[in-house]
């Protein structure tokens, strides 16, 4: 085979190696048990957060590690924190949105049995009849 | 404007000695800038993959916060008995596979970058074994589900209980399940194919310090599944 | 100036090379085979042109109908489901199968390498799959259109595109494979600008094309995937009805605007950036001076690209979306017309006090600059929440998008075609009918699109097959418009054409351009250049040089 050795296999050598990496499976390991452990404490609406955290930890030691990104060159990391970076962009804003929404049920709703009636916009000049207001739906879905 | 400079093709990608290494791609000037290019192409491919999931973890983010009773509910159906406690002993145990089938990858890129050619076939075969140990114990997980009529959509038929009559939560529910495990799923089956060829091209001598490429690229393949996994697990089978 | 002296003139007074690119290799499987950059932007060229005149065949059928209230063609009545097909398909084979894969499929393609100096792109196999997956793509769209047709909008709109009959299954089946197929371009650009850079050329010696092309594949690279898993979704709802964009089964149809929004606004900006990234090269050099702020076109680039996913909750103002939501969307929407502004101002500065001549392509970048304008101040008044809350839906967003995507985009398209043809054939086509193509464009998409705006701002809705009488006389001069477009785009083809008759004999430099893809043969030979191009001068350098000869 080709003697070009002094391309990667001198870094290689010089990076990783199978006792960080069997060090890094039994961190993964551990902490695999402790996200375990953690879920039958009930921490009410922080046990997302902490079985995330954990699992972003996991995730940090396969990539830095496993995955070389400690002894690469930075632009592999920025690519991934950059995928990362624009799905939370993705899921912030969806959830900004779904929190914030106001569920209009009909109670809610003003009452709007002596509006104005909205103008026919496809006849402009013509003085709309006043309508009753629709009676209310007989079965309300709640959704909270 | 442009200087002549000597034409690359006559030196490029051979070493002092004038050997060529049969790899070497001629529109890259050295192994190194291909290589480097490679890894960087990999990982803007992986990048990709987290967006794919990514959405759907943030549809199921979504889901969760419209039906948030019934999801918790449904998480409890991923969890087996223990010693008469809701344990999640498949999912737990699938982690700690994937886990150690990382590890084995990874010492298989390593035994490539240092010519020794029988512990990268060894260490290949070990994570395609994990790998179907992954799969076998989805398999029973998965016939459990049929069995018990907790499937996705339109098929949802379980009954019991503690089903909320006139909502969807259920449904729903599992149509996710299903379609993040199962997408997970065939990304595993797909790394054991490519793991599968590496292993035919590796017992023919083709891999060794001066060229490992695929070796390291289906590794970090490999990682990418194992880490989508490390973020599923707790929001599937730890939720409670 | 005077132009170059066309006939022979070789730079360095080298012979011509006999073998190029073209000659080199012939043969059905010398093309169908090739990893040449250049050969794959050939065809991607022939493919997305023919994408082009499908989705132009429909828009015409679309203007047709809307000549009179009646909707009818020449006699014939065209019923509320094909009018619906008419503008699904028109936009969909538009945005899908011509405007996002053409100018990074085709000039990127051929070009990037050229202006950096290298052989070719990072992953050659990667390029011609790429282009496969576009073929598979556009196989299953027009198939799935001969089959059944989709009528759902081309942004297929949950609960009736889970719902309608019609083949949408295999519509999203081909926008997904067409979206690997961009992936896979953005993928090749990415690595090629980081890593395939001729020596001596740093991120601030490129030509801005690549600023341009380079956060076009950013975009590429980060917003499809997420189109991807929005179309799996819709497919599975479609036939499982899992229940997560229908809320007749407990989904949130908002939910998917969400998702598709995601991908489509960063999308549009994939459209755009390739088209300014055009006009960064056209400006400098038919002006004959210096890029007026490289590093703010530069960074505007890549900040239009990052900034462009934080704003597409903007097509969803009343789409149900929260309040909240709508006002932080509205809010960001304003912060990404800064970028696009200072490029405006950049390129007219460049302008300013140079050596302008009027040659077809400067015609087409003058066009874009005018009608960019327009279509980019327009989309701030969608962007405006009380205005928008008026004009949403209606021909005003319409001409708006048009002015954009194809005032804009297609403008610079067709004038980077015209500024590459001699690099890419070898060939110079008739200077003078260029010229009128360009004039008879300009007049014929003001003419179609302008109307819209006061159709849109007067109430005219759009996807609406019929309308009050008062808005023919607009509906009839739009409609003529879109004839003078048709008629100046087969003009266009004929000039272009027409210079394939001559030989191969067009100058290596015949603009006088900065640019290294202007130091090699035109056409270029396979392996692009004789010599490896080492980068000697800042970019765009007009200052006067010792001429050698």
């Amino acid at each position: 085979m080709s003697t070009e050795t002094h391309t990667h296999a001198e870094g290689a050598k010089h990076h990783g190696g199978p006792l960080i990496y069997t060090a890094n499976l039994f961190a993964l390991m551990f902490l695999t048990v402790v996200t375990v452990a953690a879920a039958s404490f009930n921490f009410g609406s922080a046990n997302v957060v902490i079985a995330l955290a954990i699992a972003s930890v996991k995730a940090i030691l396969v990539g830095l590690f496993f995955m070389h990104l400690l002894w690469d060159k930075p632009v592999n990391a920025i690519i991934l924190i950059a995928g990362f970076l624009f799905l939370g962009i993705f899921l912030m804003f969806d959830f900004l949105d779904v929190t914030s929404r106001n569920n209009y049920l009909p109670r809610n709703m003003p009452n709007m049995e002596n509006a104005t009636p909205a103008p026919d916009s496809m006849n402009p000049l013509k003085t709309p009849a006043p309508r009753p207001l629709d009676p209310a739906p007989a079965k309300a879905e709640e959704h909270k | 404007m442009s200087t002549t400079l000597p034409d690359i093709h006559s030196h490029g990608g051979h070493d002092e000695h004038g050997e060529h290494n049969p790899y070497h791609q001629h529109h890259f000037a050295t192994m190194e800038q291909q290589f480097d290019t490679s890894k960087l192409g990999m990982w803007l491919f992986l990048v990709t993959e987290i967006l794919l999931f990514g959405g759907l973890f943030v549809g199921f983010g979504l889901m969760q916060h419209r039906y948030p009773q019934q999801f918790i509910e449904a998480h409890e159906h991923l969890k087996q008995n223990i010693f008469g406690r809701p344990f999640p002993l498949y999912g737990t145990i699938n982690t700690l596979v994937l886990l150690i089938s990382s590890w084995t990858m990874v010492m298989g890129v390593n035994a490539a970058q240092t010519d020794q050619k029988k512990k990268t076939v060894r260490y290949l075969v070990l994570t395609i074994l994990l790998a179907c140990v992954f799969l076998g114990i989805k398999y029973v997980e998965y016939s459990h589900k049929f069995h018990d009529g907790l499937l996705p959509g339109i098929f949802y038929a379980h009954q019991s209980e503690d089903l909320i009559k006139g909502t969807h939560g259920y449904a729903t529910f599992f149509a996710f399940y299903f379609m993040m495990t199962g997408l997970h799923g065939i990304h595993v089956l797909v790394g054991i194919g490519l793991l599968s060829w590496l292993v035919m091209r590796a017992r023919r001598g083709d891999f060794s310090s001066a060229y490992y490429t695929p070796v390291d690229l289906v590794g970090l393949y490999w990682h990418i599944v194992d880490m989508i996994w490390i973020y599923l697990f707790p929001l599937y089978y730890l939720i409670s | 100036m005077e132009r170059a002296v066309t006939s022979g003139a070789r730079i360095g007074d080298r012979p011509r090379p006999k073998k190029n690119y073209l000659n080199e290799t012939r043969g059905f499987k010398s093309w169908a085979l090739t990893v040449d950059h250049k050969r794959i932007g050939i065809m991607y060229l022939v493919g997305t042109l023919c994408a082009f005149l499908l989705g132009g065949v429909f828009a015409l059928l679309v203007r047709l109908t809307l000549l009179t209230p009646a909707h009818k063609i020449f006699g014939l009545q065209v019923t509320a489901e094909t009018y619906n097909r008419f503008f699904t398909l028109h936009g969909a084979v538009m945005v899908f199968l011509f405007i996002i894969p053409s100018i990074p499929g085709s000039l990127t393609n051929f070009v990037l390498p050229l202006m950096l100096g290298a052989k070719d792109v990072a992953f050659p196999r990667l390029n011609l799959a790429s282009f496969y997956l576009w073929i598979v793509g556009a196989v299953m769209a027009v198939s799935s259109m001969i089959i059944g047709a989709v009528d759902t909008g081309w942004t297929f709109y949950t609960p009736y595109s889970t719902t309608t009959s019609g083949t949408v299954t295999l519509m999203t089946a081909a926008v997904f494979v067409l979206g690997f197929s961009s992936i896979f371009t953005g993928l090749n650009f990415i690595a090629t600008v980081h890593k395939l850079r001729a020596p001596g050329m740093g991120w601030f010696d490129m030509p801005l094309f690549v600023w341009g092309m380079y956060s076009t594949a950013l975009i590429q690279v980060l917003a499809t995937p997420v189109l991807g898993i929005t179309l799996v979704l819709l497919m599975l709802e479609r036939v499982f009805q899992i229940g997560i964009f229908d809320s007749r089964i407990g989904g949130d149809p908002v939910l998917f605007q969400h998702f598709f929004w995601f991908y489509s606004h960063p999308a549009v900006y994939i459209m755009i950036l390739p088209g300014m990234a055009i006009i960064s090269e056209l400006i400098p050099t038919f002006s004959r001076k210096t890029i007026f702020g490289y590093r703010a076109i530069a960074y505007a680039s890549v900040s239009l690209a990052l900034v462009s996913f934080i704003v597409w909750g903007h097509h969803m103002f009343v789409a149900g979306q929260s309040q909240l939501a709508t006002v932080v969307f509205s809010a960001l929407t304003f912060l990404v017309a800064i970028p696009s502004g200072v490029k405006v101002f950049n390129w007219l500065c460049t302008m300013y006090q140079g050596n302008i001549s009027l040659e077809t392509p400067m015609l087409y970048a003058i066009s874009f600059l005018m009608l960019f304008a327009i279509g980019g101040l327009t989309g701030i008044f969608l962007g405006t929440l009380s205005t928008d809350v008026h004009l949403t839906d209606t021909y005003f967003v319409v001409a708006h998008f048009h002015y954009v995507m194809m005032g804009s985009t297609v403008t610079a398209f067709i004038g980077g075609l015209y500024y590459w043809w001699p690099k890419m054939t070898g060939r110079m086509y008739s200077e003078k009918w260029g010229q009128v193509s360009a004039v008879i464009w300009f007049i014929g998409f003001n003419a179609t699109f302008l109307p819209q705006f006061i159709l849109g701002s007067r109430g005219m809705p759009r996807r609406y097959y019929n309308y009050l009488d008062q808005f023919q006389p607009l509906h009839v001069f739009s409609t003529v418009g879109s004839w003078i477009i048709g008629l100046s785009l087969f003009m266009s083809a004929a000039v272009l054409l027409a210079s394939l008759r001559k030989p191969a004999d067009a100058p290596d430099n015949p603009w006088g351009g900065t640019t290294l893809e202007w130091q090699t043969s035109s056409p270029p030979i396979t392996h692009n250049f004789e010599d490896q191009p080492v980068l000697e001068n800042e970019p765009y350098d007009y200052r006067p040089k010792a001429v050698t000869h």
